[in-house]
């Protein structure tokens, strides 16, 4: 049976992790490789590289950090941050990322959605979607790392980008993020159900119920949390044990 | 041993080659005829879009070469695919090395099928040491439906092939090179072959 992945985020600056990550047996847990292996050992089913740097000379950094990745590391990963074009796209590819994540382009440049995917296909294009409820204005999509308000309603903005090539969607609700109350269910549920491809949830983990219910209740096809993980306040093989007595199926 | 990847520009050969480095085994990069007709080995990578590989396969005369091969051969996902007849995706002629359709998944599930999925009905030497309903990761929206040269199944929701083999022709649809200790098991089998 499919499985529902587990997937840590990982935060990366100038080619180091970010946030302070405590693992007491990782030589060195800003070194995004050595973090990332051993999330592989625990059972991690992907991972997610996020490039929070802004330069370009920066960026260049990233590529080769991903290089080094997939030297290294057995299982699939994702790599965003600031892609913006299809060349963009393609360092990365080649450097062994298996999936690419695009958030704010896609929302200035949707035909990028269908370039990428014309291109490399949709297997590996991932549409990151930052959204945020109000009451006034009910879940809309959000620009620029969650700072801009944009014009789409959130569920209409997945069925668009999909539309256009996406192969998954990654949904992080503003409201629930870094609260660990839980992941926005509603939202989640709502695009999981409207689209047809995998949905990735994201925002709010703080407990392992918060996983099974985003799994059960929301229909998320896969759940990400950064610093839940990162700060071991939960450990996958926990979680993963957890979640198959929940009657989840699991990858253990 | 001389291994070679067919490096055709639609495919993620980058990770096909660290995982070989990581079992300790060189392998070069090639799109050229002759080094890949002298190789001992040879390894099809693939991912993306059917009718694009086929047309930067027809653009070096692969399409030609790999038929006539006699080594032993490893498609791996798209790759795989590309070995079959034809394909629902572009509405594909592939190369006609084994005579099996690639079909589209038709389901209330979500497609792409992406992944951690287990094996079943295991039944080659490709999986010497590796256990029914071991996980391995997969991401495609396409199968080949379960045929006498299936090896290996998955189901999603119906079981299709999982790996296949075709006289030297061996092929899996999940990605040995993504899929942990046991992916890299199946390469190191396959290597042995």
């Amino acid at each position: 049976m499919l499985t529902k992945r587990i997937i840590p985020c990982l935060d990366i600056k100038n080619g180091r992790t970010v946030k302070g990550i405590r693992f007491e047996n990782i030589r060195d847990a800003g070194d995004p490789v050595e973090l990332a292996k051993w999330y592989a050992e625990q059972g991690a089913d992907e991972l997610v590289f996020l490039d929070i740097t802004a330069t370009n000379e920066e960026r260049k950094t990233f590529a080769e950090l991903v290089r080094d990745i997939a030297r290294h590391i057995d299982i699939p990963f994702t790599v965003g941050g600031g892609i913006s074009a299809v060349a963009d796209v393609e360092v990365l590819l080649q450097a062994g990322a298996d999936k690419v994540s695009i958030n704010s382009a896609a929302i200035r440049n949707p035909q990028l959605v269908q370039d990428l995917a014309r291109r490399f296909g949709s297997q590996c294009v991932t549409v990151a979607i930052d959204t945020k409820y109000t009451e006034a204005t009910g879940w809309k999509v959000y620009a620029r790392a969650g700072t801009v308000e944009t014009e789409h309603a959130t569920v209409d903005w997945a069925k668009n980008v999909v539309e256009l090539g996406a192969g998954e969607i990654l949904l992080t609700s503003m409201n629930n993020d870094g609260t660990k109350a839980g992941f926005a269910l509603d939202i989640t549920k709502a695009v999981s159900e409207a689209v047809s491809v995998p949905v990735i949830a994201s925002g709010g983990a703080g407990t392992m119920q918060h996983f099974a219910d985003a799994f059960q209740e929301a229909h998320a096809d896969a759940a990400l949390a950064a610093s839940l993980f990162h700060f071991r306040e939960l450990d996958i093989p926990d979680l993963k044990a957890y979640l198959k007595t929940e009657g989840i199926a699991v990858r253990i | 041993m001389d291994l070679v990847i067919v490096d055709y520009k639609a495919g993620n050969v980058q990770s096909v080659q660290f995982a070989l480095e990581r079992l300790g085994v060189q392998a070069s990069l090639s799109c050229d005829f002759e080094t890949i007709k002298a190789a001992d080995k040879v390894i099809f990578p693939g991912v993306g879009e059917a009718s694009s590989a086929m047309a930067q396969l027809r653009a070096r005369n692969l399409d030609k070469l790999l038929p006539t091969l006699e080594q032993p051969f490893f498609g791996v996902c798209l790759g795989m695919q590309l070995l079959c007849e034809h394909s629902e995706e572009g509405d594909t002629d592939l190369l006609g090395i084994i005579p099996l359709p690639v079909k589209r998944f038709e389901t209330d599930l979500k497609v792409p099928h992406m992944g951690w999925n287990q094996l079943e009905k295991l039944q080659s030497p490709l999986f010497e040491g590796i256990a029914e309903g071991e996980y391995a990761y997969y991401v495609h929206s396409y199968y080949v439906p379960l045929s006498e040269y299936t090896i290996a199944q998955t189901s999603y929701p119906e079981p299709f092939s999982a790996a296949l083999h075709y006289k030297n022709f061996y092929a899996a649809q999940f990605h040995p090179e993504k899929s942990g200790p046991a992916g890299s098991q199946i390469l190191k089998n396959f290597l042995a072959l």
